[in-house]
C-alpha cells in the first residue's frame, strides 16, 4: 500500500511540474507587451523600460520561472497586473464561491442521479429505465450554456421565481442570497447528473447478473435487501471514481456555468483575466484548477485502491 | 493482400490497388451505416445529423437573407418576432435569425469536423506508433499525453487559444490538440493486442516493412474503433467549438456563431425569448444527433459499452 501512494503521489507530482511548464510557455507566448498594458497611454520608452525591470520582464525565461514557481511553493503568487492588489488576497473569496456552488451541485445531484440509475439498472428496458436513459442521454448532450439560458428562460424570464443572474453586491455572499446559487447549481447538476446516472446504471446491471445476487433473490431475501446490502456496495465502486472524477471536471463546467450568470468565482475570474492578459493572475488560476484537477484525480485512484484490493496488484 | 499477388502489371497495377482499397473502405463503412441503421440509437441520430450536415453545404445558398444584412430602419426590424417574413425572428440589429442559423452551421460544422479530424489523425499517428515502438519511447509518450490530459479539456483550450488568437483555422487546431491525447490512449490500446496477433508476425516473418504493417496490417483492423472514436471526438468538438463561441473566444463578430448568438441573446431574454431559442435548439440537436450516432456506431461495433471516458 505505501509503495503504491509513493508512486501515485510521485506521479502526481510530475503531472503537476509539466502543467506549471506548459502554462508558463503558453502565457509566455501570449501577444501584448504588458509594459504597455500597464502604462497605457503614459507609456514612454524610459518608463516601459522602468516598469519591465521592476517586474523584471528582461530577465531570461528559466530564471523567471524558477522564480515564480519559487513564490508558489513558497505562498507568496505575485501581484495582479489589472487589479493591482496580491493574488493570495484576491482569490481565497473567489475560491469560497465556486466550491459553495460546487458542493451545492453535488450534495444536490449525487443521490437524485444515484437513486435513478439503480431503479433504470435494475429492470433493464423497462418503461422507467428507458425515459431515465433518454433523460441521461440530453442531460450528458445539451452544453451548460443552453441548460442554464433555458433555465433562466423558464425560471427568471417567464415565471419569475429567481433573479435572472448571480451578481452579488459587495459584501453579499452566496449563503446570505442562497436562491442565486439555485440556477447555476442545477446546470452543474444537469450535466453531472447524467454521468453519474449513466455509470451506476451500467454497474447496477453487471452487478445484477452475478450469482450472489441471483442466490440473494433465490433464496428468499426481500428486493430491498438484495439491493441494499448485494448490489449497491458492489455497483457503487466505478461510481465513487466517477465522481472523484467529475469534481475535477466540474472545475471546467464551472468556467462556463459561472459565466453564464455571472457568478462571481474562480471560472469567472479565470476568464475574464484571460481576456485583459492578467499574465500572473491567468498563470495563478490556471494552476490552481489543473492541480485541483490532479488532486481529485489522485483521491479518485486512492478511493479505489483502499475499496477495492485487487487493484493494488495491478 | 491478393492485390499484390495479382497485378504483374506494375503500370496498371497501382491505381488498381488503390482503387480496390477505396472501393473495400467503402463497402466497409456501408457495411458500419447498415449496422448502425439497426440499432434505435443510429436511426434516430444519423438523419439529424445529415440534416446538419446538408445545411451546412448548402445553406448559403439557401438562406433567405445574408447573415450580415442589417435590414433598416432599425426600430422597426429589430427583434421581431417569427414572421413569415422572417421564419425565425430578427435579433438586435434586424438581422434574419434563419440566416445566422445556416451561416452559423456551416462554420461550427466545418470547424468541428476540422478539428475532429485533425485530432484523429494526430493521435492515432501517435498512439500507433507509440504501441508499436514500445518499450522507453511508449513509457515517455504516453506520460506526456497523461500530462496533457490532466488539464480540463476546455481550460487548455481556452487557454491555447488566448495565445494564438480566435479564428476558424486556430479553433481547430486547438480542437485538435485537446483531443489528441484521448485518441491516441485509445489506439494505442488497440494496437497493442493487434500487434501480437498472428497475422501482424507472419507479415514481419515475410519481412514486410514497419510503415507496411501498420498501414496494411493494423490500421484496417483498428478501423471499427477508429470510427467509433470519432464520432465521439466530433460531439466533444461541437460541444468545445460552441462554448468557446458562447465565452467570446470562438468566431468573431460579425461572423455568426451559435454559442455567441447564445451568449448575447440573454440581454433580450425577457422581449425576445426567439433570439436564444432558435440557436439553442440548433446547437442542442446536432449534439444530441452526433452522440445517438456515436452511441449507434458503438452498440453495431459490438465494442464494450458505458466504459470511455
Amino acid at each position: 500500500m505505501l509503495h503504491f501512494l509513493v508512486r501515485r503521489v510521485a506521479l502526481v507530482a510530475i503531472t503537476l511540474l509539466v502543467v506549471s511548464l506548459a502554462i508558463f510557455t503558453i502565457t509566455e507566448i501570449l501577444p501584448g507587451d504588458v509594459a504597455k498594458l500597464i502604462l497605457k497611454q503614459e507609456a514612454t520608452e524610459e518608463r516601459l523600460a522602468a516598469v519591465r525591470a521592476e517586474l523584471g520582464l528582461n530577465r531570461p525565461a528559466h530564471e523567471r520561472y524558477l522564480s515564480w514557481i519559487g513564490g508558489v511553493l513558497r505562498g507568496d503568487w505575485g501581484d495582479s497586473y489589472v487589479i493591482g492588489k496580491p493574488i493570495t488576497e484576491i482569490m481565497p473569496r473567489r475560491i469560497y464561491h465556486s466550491l459553495v456552488l460546487a458542493v451545492f451541485a453535488l450534495v444536490v445531484g449525487t443521490p437524485v442521479a444515484v437513486g435513478a440509475g439503480v431503479w433504470a439498472g435494475i429492470r433493464p428496458n423497462s418503461l422507467m429505465d428507458r425515459s431515465v436513459s433518454t433523460f441521461g442521454l440530453v442531460g450528458i448532450s445539451l452544453p451548460e450554456f443552453v441548460t442554464g439560458v433555458l433555465l433562466m428562460l423558464l425560471l427568471a424570464s417567464t415565471l419569475d421565481l429567481l433573479p435572472p443572474s448571480s451578481i452579488m453586491l459587495p459584501g453579499e455572499s452566496p449563503l446570505t442570497r442562497p436562491e442565486i446559487l439555485v440556477m447555476p447549481a442545477l446546470t452543474l447538476t444537469g450535466v453531472l447528473f447524467a454521468y453519474i446516472m449513466r455509470m451506476t446504471r451500467a454497474n447496477v446491471m453487471e452487478v445484477m447478473e452475478t450469482h450472489y445476487v441471483r442466490t440473494a433473490i433465490l433464496k428468499g431475501l426481500p428486493m430491498r435487501q438484495v439491493i441494499m446490502r448485494h448490489v449497491l456496495p458492489n455497483a457503487m465502486l466505478p461510481t465513487i471514481t466517477v465522481i472523484a472524477t467529475n469534481f475535477g471536471w466540474m472545475l471546467g463546467g464551472l468556467i462556463i456555468v459561472e459565466n453564464v450568470f455571472a457568478y462571481p468565482g474562480l471560472g469567472q475570474l479565470l476568464l475574464r483575466s484571460m481576456v485583459t492578459r492578467d499574465v500572473p493572475l491567468l498563470e495563478a488560476l490556471t494552476l490552481l484548477v489543473a492541480g485541483t484537477y490532479a488532486i481529485s484525480n489522485l483521491l479518485a485512484d486512492l478511493s479505489y485502491a483502499v475499496l477495492d484490493p485487487r487493484i493494488r496488484l495491478t | 493482400m491478393a492485390i499484390r499477388v495479382s497485378t504483374g502489371d506494375i503500370q496498371t497495377g497501382l491505381p488498381q490497388a488503390a482503387f480496390d482499397s477505396i472501393a473495400a473502405l467503402g463497402r466497409k463503412l456501408r457495411n458500419a451505416l447498415r449496422m448502425c441503421m439497426a440499432t434505435t440509437a443510429g436511426r434516430i441520430g444519423f438523419p439529424i445529423v445529415m440534416v446538419h450536415f446538408i445545411l451546412a453545404a448548402i445553406g448559403p445558398w439557401l438562406a433567405p437573407y445574408s447573415p450580415t444584412e442589417f435590414h433598416e430602419p432599425l426600430d422597426v426590424f429589430q427583434l421581431q418576432a417569427p414572421s413569415t417574413q422572417f421564419w425565425l425572428g430578427t435579433d438586435q440589429f434586424g438581422r434574419d435569425i434563419l440566416s445566422r442559423i445556416m451561416a452559423g452551421a456551416t462554420s461550427i460544422i466545418a470547424v468541428s469536423v476540422a478539428g475532429a479530424g485533425l485530432g484523429i489523425a494526430l493521435g492515432t499517428a501517435v498512439g500507433m506508433s507509440s504501441a508499436y515502438k514500445g518499450g522507453r519511447v511508449d513509457e515517455v509518450v504516453m506520460r506526456v499525453m497523461d500530462g496533457l490530459m490532466s488539464f480540463p479539456s476546455l481550460l487548455l483550450a481556452l487557454l491555447v487559444l488566448t495565445s494564438l488568437g480566435p479564428s476558424h483555422v486556430n479553433i481547430a487546431a486547438t480542437v485538435g490538440v485537446v483531443s489528441m491525447p484521448r485518441v491516441a490512449r485509445v489506439i494505442r490500446s488497440v494496437t497493442l493486442t493487434l500487434k501480437t496477433q498472428e497475422f501482424v508476425q507472419s507479415a514481419r516473418l515475410r519481412g514486410e516493412s514497419s510503415f507496411y504493417i501498420v498501414f496494411r496490417e493494423i490500421l484496417p483492423n483498428a478501423l471499427p474503433v477508429l470510427g467509433v472514436e470519432a464520432s465521439i471526438r466530433l460531439s466533444y468538438a461541437v460541444l468545445t467549438v460552441s462554448s468557446l463561441g458562447f465565452l467570446g473566444l470562438g468566431v468573431q463578430p460579425p461572423s455568426s456563431d451559435w454559442g455567441l448568438m447564445i451568449s448575447q441573446s440573454r440581454q433580450f431574454l425577457v422581449s425576445a425569448p426567439w433570439v436564444a431559442l432558435a440557436p439553442a435548439g440548433a446547437v442542442a440537436s446536432l449534439i444530441v444527433g452526433v452522440n445517438l450516432l456515436a452511441d449507434g456506431l458503438k452498440q453495431a461495433s459490438g465494442l464494450p459499452q458505458e466504459k470511455a471516458s
